[in-house]
């Protein structure tokens, strides 16, 4: 029953291409088309009527015609070919190795689709990853097993974060197993893509990652199977060979506008901004592939980087990523603006792991209220500013003065900090406790009266000063 | 029955449809292609019948066999249930991890209920006497915490026993009796019945709401009360703490019978609740909490279709249990997974959009759903009930989107998250200005009967100083607060009593997680009574700054940590320490 194939095409229409009279396809299977010239495509069965099948080419369909294409149906959904040899290796979107050195040896061939893992077989996480960056660690912690994306805008310093968050983690890897990386770039420039491998190797990982690219000017088709190929590699590697695996999917909005270019192409009826209704479930058979299973030591984190379109939150793709994954860190375009990296903003990023993984045991026992007690009053802060924009500065209260004065030391101090400085979880909590010393004590209601004990040092705020 | 010609005409997602067959009735479960994958026929033309596959549809070739199994899509009901984990087509998750590891993999299709454990079952029935539809006919120990009672299967009239077995170990395929009606039709009774999801199981009769759901959360319980038997949303954009609240709720609240469904979330929570279930203890009844609980999990990468029929599943169960006599409480996290999964289906079918691409009938279904609620008098003539509280997940946050206005239309109870609240970590961030609850007017005379009869009056004094506070914000907002009358300070300094003492509520505090009703009254008495105090000395016409300075403010704030559950007598003390505080500014 395999290997049929078809001579000449019914219609074309897009990346899609239908065929009459196919006998016996299956939904989801991957197809080859040679044309005339000797030129070769591959495409996907996306749609099947009675004999007709709608199939999507890759590639483009520029060049086609209705008679001089062959089509071979290889009756096998789209599979990725898997090694623990792929570390150190640069693949296109579909999984082909582009950086010359010749096919991987497949140890096995895995549907790059996955499959569900099944909730009762996951692990909860609750390791923490020290990232080494202040905001991240106290605030926002992330934690092994996680899919925390990084919202962004156009021209914000995403990249330089995603990488150094994968520099420092790493050091602190250096006991105990293999740690990799698993690098997708959906519709990055080219620059952007050379700037994270350069970065990899300059920090001296580069043997231990994937690189799967599909830049923006390949095939948007690709596009759709570049992270369910970097993620198969990725479950391959930490569910079968033990190791932890970060994924860094960038940029998820190139990826849904191809999923929206391929929906409106199929003539399906669009959802909100033209996505496809469908955009929610598929994005989450994206984020959910992170996670540890009980019956492997190995661990999937995902790092995706979103930009969003005119810093709009609400926008659908950084609003479904939100509702899938476990948190988000927000960039900030005014911090950015004002010279702070990294310019996360604070009160709109969370990880909704972190509560499990951080205090005794983990962390340090005054974690959660240290990090409970910083949101609160830097909530605060929000409200002081937009007063003194009001009555100006000079007319608030001295309360409210010592918050605006707060904030200040509070980005320049804590949020700050150099691309190379590797901050430890002590070093980060110390800071912020010194910073909320800054602030009246009966200001701190957030903590248990022990805590302030303990860690309510006016004293120590004196050295923060005005520049 | 099944004809050879009912073979796979289109494929289109998990959509299948055959052409030209008679064999289909709507809403009838089949079994679709070689690899049995489950399905339900969701429309029947004379050219084509059309049915959404619950799981994926990856490898189906046009052309393969679809099995008709006659019955409209149900659920096994049975010992066993509770404890267990399913996904939205009760399939159990362990089973199919046994069968196929880590990964769910496409047709596993095992028992919904072990076959082979025996239940030790007392059988209150003995042949010769009559039964009818919803009786008690035989009961077991499910867990320590309830007892199965299980019931003739509602569409049975009445019927003569001709059969019953003794007491002793069964299983849940046994036959324990067997009945024949008034037109002589015999039927066998078994400890698991099949009920259709779609239809609400039968009940005596609707009865008024007048208990309410107890949840120990501040907010809800003296502010927002559910009703047993009522229906409340949570709306929120993402990191609002919809699912904390849910999982506080499922934590804590006096149901008999919890039912959670996480339906399109993520597969992580589904684990957390798991694992912290299974260690936490219930404070009423000293047992393990996974004793009273259901999981249904269909995460968000499960097939989209077994989402749509999670809902349904979940709400059968919890039917069963309230025709037992409990009451049973359903999270449903979150309702717009669910609409979502409706739109997806209904775009794969071409139907025309309504609003934001949304079918037009989903005003209907979310109101056939909610409807499933109520405090009803079962057929056995026990008293039981379910309650829903849906998770809402707006697009963009926006509470103008179609799911959240027509949820808002078929619920009484509406807990609104609010962003900035999260932003400022204050949880549960239900936002006092948008929320409401319509069960405060029949929930009075319990609040009366078992907690005091000043209960509301307080609620209300507080919600009238929040009230002010809003008002008055909007001042500041403009011009600071300095510049405002002491009187006015008064306010904004109690309401944040109330804010930060009251309605914010720490869930990972051992006291602070559940609060009870009578603490939750005395902290309102106490707050309202420092506001009466230091209103006089302001109308005396001492100043503002004097009275707060004292720090009995915050004193007050911390109440909520400082007064143990179990030491309610410590409020006493708080009364004497406000006067001589208040003593101390005069001077």
């Amino acid at each position: 029953m395999k290997n049929i194939q078809m001579m000449g095409l019914s219609s074309i229409n897009g990346p899609l291409v239908a065929l009459d009279g196919v006998p016996f396809v299956s939904f989801d299977e991957m197809v080859e088309l040679s044309l005339a010239d000797g030129g070769r495509r591959s495409g996907r069965v996306v749609q099947i009527e009675g004999g007709r099948a709608v199939v999507q080419v890759f590639e483009g369909t520029q060049g086609l015609s209705l008679v001089n294409t062959m089509t071979r149906f290889t009756g096998r959904p789209m599979e990725l070919p898997v090694s623990y040899e792929m570390l150190g290796r640069v693949f296109d979107g579909a999984g082909r190795p582009i950086d010359g050195l010749g096919d991987i040896y497949a140890d096995k061939k895995l549907d790059i689709n996955g499959q569900p893992i099944n909730p009762v077989s996951r692990v909860y996480p609750r390791d923490y990853i020290r990232t080494g960056i202040s905001s991240i660690d106290a605030l926002m912690t992330l934690i092994r097993g996680q899919k925390l994306p990084i919202f962004s805008g156009s021209g914000m310093s995403h990249d330089k974060l995603a990488v150094q968050i994968v520099r420092q983690s790493r050091l602190a890897e250096e006991a105990g197993q293999g740690f990799g990386v698993v690098f997708a770039a959906m519709g990055v420039k080219n620059d952007v893509a050379d700037y994270f491998r350069r970065s990899f190797e300059e920090g001296g990982v580069l043997e231990k990652v994937v690189m799967f690219l599909n830049l923006s000017n390949d095939p948007i088709t690709e596009r759709i199977f570049t992270p369910r190929c970097a993620l198969t590699a990725a479950e391959y590697l930490a569910f079968e060979h033990d190791m932890h695996i970060l994924v860094v999917l960038t940029d998820m909005t190139s990826y849904s506008e191809a999923l929206r270019e391929f929906s409106s192409s199929k003539g399906e009826i669009p959802g909100r901004k033209g996505y496809p209704g469908y955009l929610y479930s598929d994005l989450a058979s994206i984020y959910e592939r992170a996670g540890i299973i009980k019956t492997s030591k190995g661990s999937v984190t995902q790092i995706p980087i979103l930009t969003m379109p005119n810093d709009d939150i609400t926008h659908p793709v950084p609003d479904l990523t939100g509702y899938i994954t476990e948190g988000q860190i927000v960039l900030d375009r005014a911090l950015d603006q004002n010279g702070i990296y990294p310019s996360i903003g604070i009160l709109p990023s969370l990880s909704r792991l972190m509560k499990d993984g951080i205090g005794e045991g983990y962390t340090r026992a005054d974690h959660s209220a240290a990090a409970n007690q910083l949101f609160a009053s830097y909530a605060r802060v929000q409200d002081a500013r937009s007063l003194a924009s009001v009555i100006g500065e000079d007319e608030l209260s001295p309360a409210d003065r010592k918050y605006i004065f707060f904030g200040k030391m509070f980005e320049k101090h804590f949020v700050s900090q150099s691309f190379n400085e590797n901050r430890d979880i002590e070093r980060s909590l110390n800071l912020g406790w010194k910073l909320l010393s800054i602030l009246p004590k009966e200001e701190l209601d957030r903590v248990g009266s022990d805590m302030l004990e303990l860690y309510y040092r006016p004293e120590s705020a004196a050295e923060f000063k005005e520049a | 029955m099944s004809d050879p010609k009912d073979i796979i005409y289109s494929i289109n997602g998990p959509v299948i449809t055959v052409r030209d067959s008679r064999t289909f009735s709507m809403q009838e479960m089949v079994y679709v292609g070689d690899a049995r994958l489950t399905g339900e026929v969701i429309a029947v033309d004379g050219k084509a019948t059309t049915i959404q596959v619950y799981e994926s549809t990856t490898g189906l070739r046009p052309g393969e066999p679809v099995f008709s199994t006659g019955n409209p899509m149900s659920v096994t009901l049975g010992p066993g249930l509770l404890k267990n984990i399913f996904d939205g087509i009760e399939r159990p998750l362990r089973e199919i991890e046994a069968l196929s590891g880590a990964f769910i993999r496409q047709g596993a299709d095992v028992e919904r209920l072990d076959a082979k454990r025996k239940w030790r079952t007392v059988v209150g029935i003995c042949a010769g006497g009559k039964v009818r539809g919803g009786q008690i006919f035989a009961r077991c120990q499910e867990t320590p915490l309830i007892e199965h009672r299980c019931l003739v299967p509602p569409l049975i009239e009445e019927a003569e026993v001709i059969y019953a077995a003794p007491d002793g170990e069964y299983t849940v395929d046994d036959v324990i009796a067997k009945v024949r009606d008034k037109k002589g039709r015999e039927g066998e009774l078994k400890l698991a019945q099949r009920w259709p999801i779609r239809i609400p199981r039968p009940a005596l009769r609707r009865l008024a709401i007048e208990m309410p759901l107890v949840t120990g959360q501040r907010i809800i319980d003296s502010v927002f009360p559910i009703a047993k038997g009522g229906a409340a949303a949570v709306p929120g954009g993402f990191g609002t703490g919809k699912t904390m609240t849910q999982h506080q709720l499922a934590k804590w609240c006096d149901a008999d019978i919890i039912v959670y469904i996480g339906c399109g979330e993520r597969g992580n929570e589904m684990t957390q609740v798991l694992e912290e279930f299974s260690e936490l203890i219930d404070p009423s009844t000293g047992q393990l909490l996974t004793n009273r609980t259901i999981l249904i999990a269909n995460t968000s990468n499960m097939p989209v279709a077994a989402r749509e029929a999670s809902i349904y599943t979940g709400i059968t169960l919890a039917e069963y249990y309230r025709d037992m006599g409990y009451h049973v409480a359903i999270m449903a996290d979150s309702t717009s997974r669910w609409a979502e999964a409706l739109r997806e289906i209904s775009g794969r079918l071409e139907e025309m959009p309504a609003e934001e691409g949304f079918p037009a009938y989903l005003p209907s279904r979310l109101s056939q759903f909610y409807e499933r609620a109520g405090y009803m008098q079962t057929l056995c003539g026990a008293d039981g009930s379910v309650s829903i509280i849906g998770a809402v997940s707006p697009q963009g946050s926006d509470f103008s989107e179609p799911v959240t206005q027509n949820t808002k239309r078929f619920v009484r109870c509406f807990w609104a998250l609010d962003k900035s609240l999260a932003y400022a970590r204050h949880y549960p961030a239900i936002n006092w200005n948008n929320s409401y609850s319509e069960y405060v007017e029949e929930l009075g005379s319990w609040y009366a009967k078992n907690v005091s009869g000043e209960f509301f009056k307080c609620r209300q004094e507080i919600l009238t100083v929040m009230n002010e506070e809003n008002k008055l914000m909007e001042i500041v907002k403009l011009i600071g607060s300095d510049v405002l009358p002491d009187d006015q300070k008064l306010i904004i300094e109690v309401a944040r009593v109330v804010r930060i003492g009251f309605l914010q509520q720490n869930a990972y505090h051992k006291d602070d997680t559940y609060v009870p009703l009578e603490k939750q009254f005395k902290m309102m008495k106490t707050i309202l009574y420092l506001y009466r105090k230091s209103k006089e000395l302001i109308i005396q016409g001492r100043p503002f700054s004097e009275i707060v300075s004292t720090g009995i403010f915050d004193r007050v704030v911390k109440i909520k940590y400082d007064v143990p559950n179990d030491r309610l007598e410590l409020f006493d003390a708080y009364y004497r320490d406000i006067d001589e505080a208040l003593k101390g500014a005069k001077a």
